[in-house]
């Protein structure tokens, strides 16, 4: 959640694994008091201290939008990554006491719809899983085309098959079965909404392919987080502030900004939302644009930057901040 | 002392211009020289069987511009012309019931025939920046009487009297998707029979 907003002091009240590379993580309050209910689709940022160095990932809610009493998250091991998600499978047990942030919500079902499509590969289920559970419960219609790598790496597709019956259609990779896009778009109802979770190329795939079909953009939608890459060390001057900081190799521009005392917005912090936006006043050199919020034309003209996931390699790069 | 004019009112629909998109079906609805808009579009298509998969509603216009003619003679596989746009809704909602996505909707001409074909999509679901726009000629207004909620179609000056309820109407940019019209509020409440002189502002 953003500067300001209220973060939420939990302790882990369970860790399951639910495949061999996900685990599953249930937060309570530390004061006993219920959750804020939530909307099918939201994320929480969880707050970690690996080690010294303070990691802050986007992690979508799957547990059902009205249990009050605990968030669960879903997270995906990700041995290559910065850090997060190993920290969280290999550091974080049932007493551990951490701070996740207020739920947020950049991936809603639209409530106008007339079908919910939904699109998940692999992790991508997880904010599905909540959305699924408040369809269900308003009786709204709604269909899941669920891919993963191989049967024992598809987390939740045998519960969801048990809940929801051939509501459920289930891919596996292993067994060379692919999602027949061409032929299950064009047979949706007018009024069709389309959501899809998953990695990048997948998100790519079925966004071109339902433009190709005819499918307006505002009835298509998506989400991914970015993890924040790792790249070269440089150095950026803050204007506002009358600093200069150096941003580390597996430390984002943002977290840098942060570390340097100095408060900076965000919400998602996976290049998604758009909240940290920031003006670029010089930049002799080349941004390293990781988002999928500005557009092509703000992206070329080097004149705003999203320090959660972008970089920059250069002679000097001065940030309105 | 100078003022700035006033920024344009947000709700105040802004149109575009028509122009082919991927679709597996495309419904064309338009009034008076919206006509010559579906020719454009037609013509900038480089699918040939953009034709084959177009149906076309078209209504003459308020002023009496009648296409009927040039806008049949495109050719599409389904053609169909009604009196008024009143008279087309329900085809235009048996359509949207009975498609798929894929289907493009375009609409050509007034701003009340737009606004009608942006409202029934909506209705059927889909998000009303599906509809692809493009104004022609006449700019007549739907209004709808904030007072009595009657709507008068073609509306042509301001302050101009509710064919509802007889209030002097002021005609505002203030725009309703869900009606698909302009917001008319009385102009003289406070004292009644102070009515400035109608101007001419739509034609």
């Amino acid at each position: 959640m953003s500067v300001g907003a209220p973060k939420i002091p939990v302790t882990v009240a369970e860790v399951v694994t639910v495949t061999p590379m996900v685990k599953r993580f249930r937060f309570v309050r530390r004061d006993g008091a219920p959750m804020l209910p939530f909307s099918g689709g939201a994320h929480v940022v969880v707050e970690m201290d690996d080690h010294g160095t303070r990691r802050m990932n986007p992690y979508s809610l799957m547990s059902a939008p009205d249990d009050t009493s605990g968030y669960e998250i879903s997270v995906r091991r990700d041995d290559a990554g910065r850090g997060g998600s190993f920290y969280l499978h290999t550091h974080v047990t049932p007493g551990t006491e951490m701070v996740i942030g207020s739920p947020v919500n950049l991936f809603p079902t639209n409530a106008r719809a007339r079908k919910h499509l939904l699109i998940a590969g692999g992790i991508g289920i997880t904010p599905f899983l909540a959305q699924m559970a408040a369809l269900q419960a308003q009786g709204g219609r709604f269909e899941l085309h669920y891919s993963a790598r191989s049967s024992d790496l598809a987390a939740y597709a045998d519960d969801l098959t048990a809940r929801y019956g051939d509501r459920v259609h289930r891919y596996l990779d292993d067994q060379k079965q692919q999602i027949d896009l061409a032929n299950l778009l064009p047979g949706q109802p007018l009024g069709t909404h389309l959501y899809v979770c998953g990695p990048k190329g997948m998100i790519s795939w079925v966004r071109s392919t339902a433009h190709a079909l005819g499918w307006p953009e505002t009835a298509v939608h998506s989400e991914e987080f970015l993890a924040p890459p790792i790249g070269a060390p440089f150095t950026v001057e803050l204007a506002t502030s009358g600093k200069t900081i150096a941003v580390g190799p597996a430390q984002s521009l943002l977290e840098a900004i942060e570390a340097a005392g100095v408060v900076a917005p965000y919400l998602c912090r996976g290049g998604a939302c758009g909240e940290c936006e920031t003006s670029v006043l010089a930049c002799d050199g080349q941004i390293a644009h990781n988002d999928h919020w500005l557009t092509d034309d703000q992206k070329a003209s080097q004149t705003r930057i999203m320090p959660c996931v972008s970089r920059f390699a250069g002679a000097s790069l001065v940030l309105d901040r | 002392m100078t003022t700035a004019p006033p920024a344009p009112m947000k709700s105040r629909p802004v149109y575009g211009v028509l122009a082919p998109l991927p679709g597996t079906a495309h419904l064309m609805v338009a009034d008076g020289e919206g006509g010559a808009a579906l020719i454009d579009l037609l013509a900038k298509a480089d699918d040939p069987a953009m034709l084959a998969t177009s149906h076309i509603i078209y209504v003459p216009g308020p002023n009496g511009s009648d296409m009927t003619h040039d806008v049949q003679a495109l050719g599409a596989a389904q053609f169909r012309r009604s009196p008024t746009i009143a008279a087309a809704l329900p085809r235009l909602q048996k359509v949207l019931a009975d498609a798929h996505m894929g289907l493009q909707v375009y609409a050509a001409g007034t701003e009340g025939l737009i606004g009608q074909v942006q409202r029934e999509v909506m209705l059927a679901g889909l998000p009303w920046q599906a509809v692809r726009t493009e104004h022609r000629g006449s700019t007549v207004r739907r209004v709808q009487c904030v007072h009595c909620k009657g709507i008068t179609e073609n509306v042509r000056t301001d302050p101009f009297p509710c064919s509802h309820c007889g209030l002097n109407l002021f005609v505002r940019d203030h725009y309703s998707r869900r009606l698909a019209a302009f917001q008319g509020v009385n102009i003289d409440a406070e004292d009644p029979g102070r009515v400035p002189p109608a101007l001419d502002r739509f034609a």
